[in-house]
Order: C-alpha cells, then sequence, then structure tokens
C-alpha cells in the first residue's frame, strides 16, 4: 500500500474539529506557515494512519495541525498554520 | 437552518434503521429514523461510532444519501471486507436496530439549491452518495440551476442508485446523466466505457464561461485527476470543491 492511497481530506475530521471548535471548521481557511498557500481545511491533505490527526499542506506537504486525542485529552499542535479564518456566521 | 454555520455541541444520537436498500452485492443505504436530528445540508457527513461488548470503540464517516428535504437520513455504505465498521453494517444491521451516530458534519462540501450556478457533479464508485444528496435536493427545488451528473463505477452491477439515476436523468431536461463503465459493459451499453479523461470532461462539463460549481467525491487518485483535468480545461481551482476517500477506509 502507498502513502498516496492513505491521504484523506479536511472533511474528513470534520466531527472531531466540531469537538474543538465552537464554528465549523472544515469551511475555514487555512494559511501554511511554510509555504503561505491558503485553503479549506475541507481541502488540505489528512493522514488518520498515524496515533491521530496529521494535516499537512497540499501545496508543500508541511504539516498544518497535529491533533491527538486520548488519556481524558485533546493535543493540538498548530505551529505549521499562519493563520486559521472562519466566516462569521453574525 | 439559518444558523448552521454555528455549530450546537455534536452530540452522539440514537438512529433507528427504517428500512435497508440493497443498492449493489457490496452496498447498502440504512434508512435511518433520528429523533432530535437538526436537519443537514447536501453533502454532509455523520460520524457512525459501534461499540464492542468490551467496550471497544470503532468510528467512521458515512455521507449523508438523503435530500434535506426527505423525512429520513440515508447512509449509503459499502462494504469492506477488511473493515472494522462497514462489514456490520451491510449485512449484520437489520430493520429496527440503533446506530450510535452524531452529525451533520461539514460546511465545506455542501451545496444549496439556492446557488445560482449551473451545477456539475463527478462521482466515482460510492462516492456518488454526498452527490446523490446534491441531486435529490436539486430534484426537490424545481427552479434550481440545472445539474450535470458524471458517474464512473466499474460494472453495470456495481452503479449504486440506478433506477433512480435513470429516472432521474430521463425525467428533467435540468438534470442530466452521463455514466461511465470502466472494468466491463453490458450488451448494449450506450454509455462511456473508459476512464474519466479530457475529451468525456470536454463533453459533459459546463463550458467555462458558465462558471458551474463544482463537486468531486470519489476515490483520491480519481478525485485528483478528474480535478486536474478540469484545471487543466480553464476551471478555476475555487469552483471545484472534492472530497476523497481513501483506499483503506472500513
Amino acid at each position: 500500500m502507498q502513502q498516496s492511497d492513505l491521504k484523506l481530506d479536511g472533511n474528513s475530521i470534520g466531527g472531531l474539529l466540531s469537538e474543538i471548535f465552537a464554528l465549523e471548521a472544515t469551511a475555514a481557511q487555512t494559511t501554511c506557515a511554510g509555504c503561505g498557500a491558503v485553503n479549506p481545511v475541507g481541502q488540505v491533505d489528512v493522514y488518520l494512519n498515524a496515533p491521530g490527526a496529521v494535516v499537512r499542506c497540499p501545496g508543500c506537504e508541511q504539516v498544518l495541525m497535529r491533533i491527538v486525542r486520548g488519556g481524558g485529552r485533546i493535543w493540538i499542535d498548530l505551529t505549521g498554520t499562519r493563520c486559521l479564518e472562519f466566516r462569521d456566521p453574525g | 437552518m439559518a444558523r448552521a454555520a454555528v455549530l450546537g455541541r455534536l452530540t452522539w444520537r440514537l438512529g433507528k434503521v427504517a428500512e435497508i436498500v440493497q443498492e449493489t452485492p457490496a452496498v447498502a443505504s440504512l434508512l435511518l429514523d433520528v429523533p432530535g436530528w437538526p436537519g443537514h445540508l447536501a453533502g454532509q457527513h455523520v460520524d457512525v461510532r459501534l461499540t464492542a461488548e468490551d467496550g471497544y470503540q470503532a468510528q467512521r464517516s458515512y455521507s449523508i444519501a438523503s435530500a434535506p428535504e426527505d423525512g429520513r437520513v440515508a447512509l449509503t455504505v459499502e462494504r469492506l471486507a477488511d473493515g472494522e465498521v462497514s462489514p456490520y453494517l451491510v449485512g449484520e444491521v437489520r430493520v429496527g436496530d440503533e446506530i450510535e451516530l452524531r452529525g451533520p458534519i461539514g460546511g465545506f462540501f455542501v451545496w444549496k439549491a439556492g446557488d445560482p450556478r449551473p451545477l456539475l457533479l463527478i462521482a466515482g464508485g460510492s462516492g456518488i452518495a454526498p452527490l446523490m444528496s446534491m441531486l435529490r435536493h436539486r430534484k426537490a427545488a424545481p427552479a434550481a440551476s440545472p445539474a450535470r451528473l458524471l458517474y464512473s463505477s466499474r460494472t453495470i452491477e456495481d452503479v449504486i442508485y440506478r433506477p433512480e439515476l435513470e429516472r432521474l436523468g430521463a425525467g428533467d431536461e435540468a438534470i442530466q446523466v452521463w455514466q461511465t463503465l470502466t472494468r466491463e459493459q453490458p450488451p448494449g451499453w450506450t454509455g462511456y466505457a473508459r476512464r474519466v479523461d479530457s475529451a468525456m470532461l470536454n463533453e459533459i462539463a459546463w463550458p467555462k464561461e458558465r462558471v458551474p460549481a463544482v463537486y468531486v467525491c470519489g476515490p483520491t487518485g480519481f478525485v485528483e485527476e478528474a480535478a486536474e483535468l478540469l484545471v487543466d480545461s480553464g476551471y478555476d481551482p475555487a469552483w471545484i470543491k472534492t472530497e476523497r476517500f481513501g483506499a483503506t477506509g472500513g
């Protein structure tokens, strides 16, 4: 099996993200801290075969987010995300 | 649904299986009655959770195939031989059983009938499920923009929603359905008989001047190829929304 076979997208972690964010997150825009690419969360690459979710930029493959849950905690590393922009529902 | 962008706390709830439709040998649709269901948008999905007697839990995401207008929540599930969840949902589940789910989930891969742009849907295999929700939503809104579907399957036996797609494609000028069978075609087959390519998209896709709304769903390779072909033909990547199913799942 190739690594590409395991590639999902941000739509697949919509449920997980809704446990973390109050606003719908798959339609939010991410800015990659590495290459500056702006993509909707629903469109970025997601790998769930790690212990947790690894979210990568589809442009430069830099890790945008790492989300691990377990032991009563949810741990989020957003080092690779320069900015997350949500639509304000008003 | 006016404030659908603001989510309540996503809670697990129980849906009761009211009907099972065996779509193909490996694919079934579960029609669920879900008390307290808040409604959904076409293209959204749910998380389904199974709990074993020893407490072990397995969770998967499944697209909602029913239209927002439908009374029941339909999940279309493909049985994967080595899957943890799908072999239970396709084959073991009976009418009357209860399934634990949460949703609706997602705000990116969604379509509303009020979108004025013509709609182009491209599906590979079980990727048809969320696009079927859109097509059913489109059917329920006669004044909405015209819609075109291109659906790729391996063989005629693998075509999900076959009778309904034939009706949809035949009944309404505003909804057009094309199919391609990539591996094997039955005698008298008049559809396409190859993988999606640029010549096929040139015949089916809206001219770029129409600025269509495009949704592509299927296996990762299928989705990336179709989206690339559309961009090569002059489509703006921003028009194209994709949802990729990995080769695993389960």
